[in-house]
């Protein structure tokens, strides 16, 4: 069965996943080398001669390169961030080319603990080394200079994502115009790396995992891996969004007097397929890792715990959105990105859209972030 | 261009920074950028204005005034503009303060309650002044500090603000002297350049 929406006009189509092979080792900031690795990319629109159109999508925690489009004609499901990326979109990719990767570490493709370990012929599986923002960035350069892109137009990302693109302002400045920042924060708070934390547990408890090397023994943390993702997916709904979308209705059973039978809330159904969902499609090594990422994530750490200080490094301009009912990375923390840039007088825009989706909300098609999205993009194209 | 901003543009100056409290949809600021090679930042809580100024290509950042302007560093900007908005703040003298702060210098425009037609409808008819300038009615205005000529002048003096210049702009019928030669009973709308 065709799937009708793949031929609209808004939509960048079919698209086919490259893979860039890098044999120069990467130096990590954990102190380890990354011997070779591979990283699996799409690209959207064309490169301009000039080579100035370039836009890198960051992806946040369980995401992937498969930002846009679908990969087959009877496809259902189009890429992660569809409803911003693709013709007459706000990333439109009637002006720009965009790229959007798999980070390292990661499980659909690029080099990860589910690849061979060069050294050793086996699995990297809990051996993978650490990951940090900063190595992204990093290995995300060497994508920029395989794929001929000087400087970004634009490095643009959401939650995690949104560290990476200010990581790219810091460690890359030259390379970087545009620097846009969604739903993101300089750090994670002490809840953050709670859920976190609960979310790693899950996994780690799970009977399954033998410390990591479930591929080992064919068996996969499922249960650890669902219950993680459970967590993960409560704090990025809004309790608006939940009471919206489910409320206290029920999927089956009845609270009447004298009914035996257990209740099932509809978002205990939800939950319950989005967990066993999310379990069938990722690894739990990177998920572990994922998280430590974000966990060890602190913009100004290297910069003496001064933000202002380290967004003196910047030379980009700064456009930074955050959501009203997202309490994961609230306003409040975009808050502080914004004064930490007002402070090291850089270029910043700032908006706060009203939306009820929580966390999640910078997937949605909500108009006034639509809009005021495409607005900055304009003026990033305007320019190229 | 609305006519109180018209006037204020002469003074600033060219490559200056400008921060715009309340910058609506960013006309003001683009004309600055355009004309003057200005670098703008304007402050605005109004969602499709900010969305507008952000097209527009400028620094736009959504922040209430009303909840303090500490984020912004001691003289990081030339001029600080605040044009019709002073009625409209929770506290007009803390804003004016934190203007000085920011700025070198600030440039605050109003709208005089001191006109003779505001004098009129208060004094004679008992109700207060609606017009075609202030338009709203008294229980849903944002207008929240009304102010006359006098009064914001007193104001200064008490703060210790120094006022480099003003102008005074009338009703477009009558002749400009009027305004100029008895502001607080024909200036519809006050303009002024003030400094430490």
């Amino acid at each position: 069965m065709v799937n009708e929406s793949i031929n609209t006009s808004h939509s960048v189509g079919i698209v086919t996943p490259q893979v860039a092979y890098f044999d120069e080792p990467l130096h990590l900031t954990c102190g380890r080398d990354l011997p070779r690795y591979e990283l699996v990319y799409e690209t959207y629109g064309e490169l301009n001669p000039q080579r100035s159109n370039g836009v890198l999508i960051c992806h946040a925690l369980s995401g992937n390169h498969h930002a846009a489009g679908y990969h087959s004609a009877d496809d259902k499901k189009a890429g992660w961030w569809d409803e911003c990326i693709g013709p007459g979109k706000p990333i439109d990719t009637n002006h720009f080319f965009v790229v959007s990767l798999n980070n390292l570490g990661g499980c659909h493709g690029s080099t990860g603990p589910t690849a061979i370990n060069p050294t050793t012929g086996k699995l990297w599986g809990p051996d993978f080394p650490p990951m940090r923002t900063t190595d992204w960035v990093h290995s995300q350069a060497k994508l920029a200079d395989y794929l001929g892109i000087d400087c970004w137009a634009a490095v643009v990302g959401g939650s995690l994502g949104g560290m990476q693109a200010m990581r790219w302002s810091l460690e890359f400045p030259e390379r970087i115009r545009h620097c846009i920042v969604i739903a993101a924060a300089l750090k994670l708070s002490a809840q953050n790396l709670a859920f976190n934390e609960v979310a790693r547990q899950a996994i780690q408890s799970d009977p399954h995992f033998f410390g990591g090397t479930y591929q080992d023994q064919d068996q996969v943390p499922t249960r650890g891996l669902a219950l993680a993702r459970m967590i993960g997916h409560i704090t990025y709904l809004s309790d608006d969004a939940m009471a919206n979308k489910f409320g206290r209705d029920l999927r089956s059973g009845s609270l009447a007097r004298g009914d035996t039978a257990d209740a099932e809330f509809q978002v205990q159904t939800y939950l319950r397929y989005q967990g066993s969902q999310f379990s069938g499609n990722f690894d739990a090594n990177t998920y572990i890792l994922m998280t430590h990422a974000l966990d060890y994530f602190d913009l100004a750490l290297q910069y003496d715990n001064d933000p202002v200080a380290a967004f003196r490094h910047a030379q980009c301009s700064f456009f930074v959105v955050s959501f009203s009912t997202d309490w994961r990375f609230s306003p409040v923390r975009s808050r502080e990105i914004v004064n930490a840039l007002i402070a090291a007088e850089r270029p910043v825009s700032y908006t706060e859209i009203e939306a009820n989706e929580g966390h999640d909300a910078f997937l949605m098609p909500i108009a006034r972030y639509l809009d005021v999205f495409r607005a900055y993009m304009q003026r990033v194209a305007e320019i190229n | 261009m609305r006519l109180d901003l018209s006037h204020i543009q002469r003074w600033i100056a060219p490559d200056s920074r400008v921060l715009d409290l309340g910058c609506g949809d960013g006309v003001f600021l683009e004309f600055l950028r355009d004309q003057r090679q200005v670098r703008g930042t304007g402050l605005e809580i109004d969602q499709a204005y900010i969305t507008s100024a952000i097209a527009r290509g400028l620094n736009v950042v959504e922040q209430n005034m009303d909840e303090g302007l500490s984020n912004f560093p001691d003289h990081s900007f030339d001029t600080v503009v605040l044009a019709l908005a002073l009625q409209a703040v929770n506290y007009p003298d803390r804003v004016l303060e934190e203007m000085l702060r920011i700025g070198r210098e600030g440039i605050v425009t109003f709208p005089n309650f001191g006109h003779w037609r505001c004098r009129l409808m208060l004094g004679m008819r008992g109700h207060m002044p609606v017009s075609s300038f202030m338009p709203h009615t008294w229980y849903n205005t944002p207008n929240i500090h009304f102010c006359t000529v006098n009064d914001f002048e007193d104001l200064c003096r008490d703060k210790g603000i120094r006022i480099l210049a003003r102008n005074m702009v009338g009703n477009i019928s009558r002749p400009p002297m009027l305004a100029r030669r008895w502001p607080n009973l024909f200036a519809t709308t006050a303009i002024y350049r003030i400094t430490r």
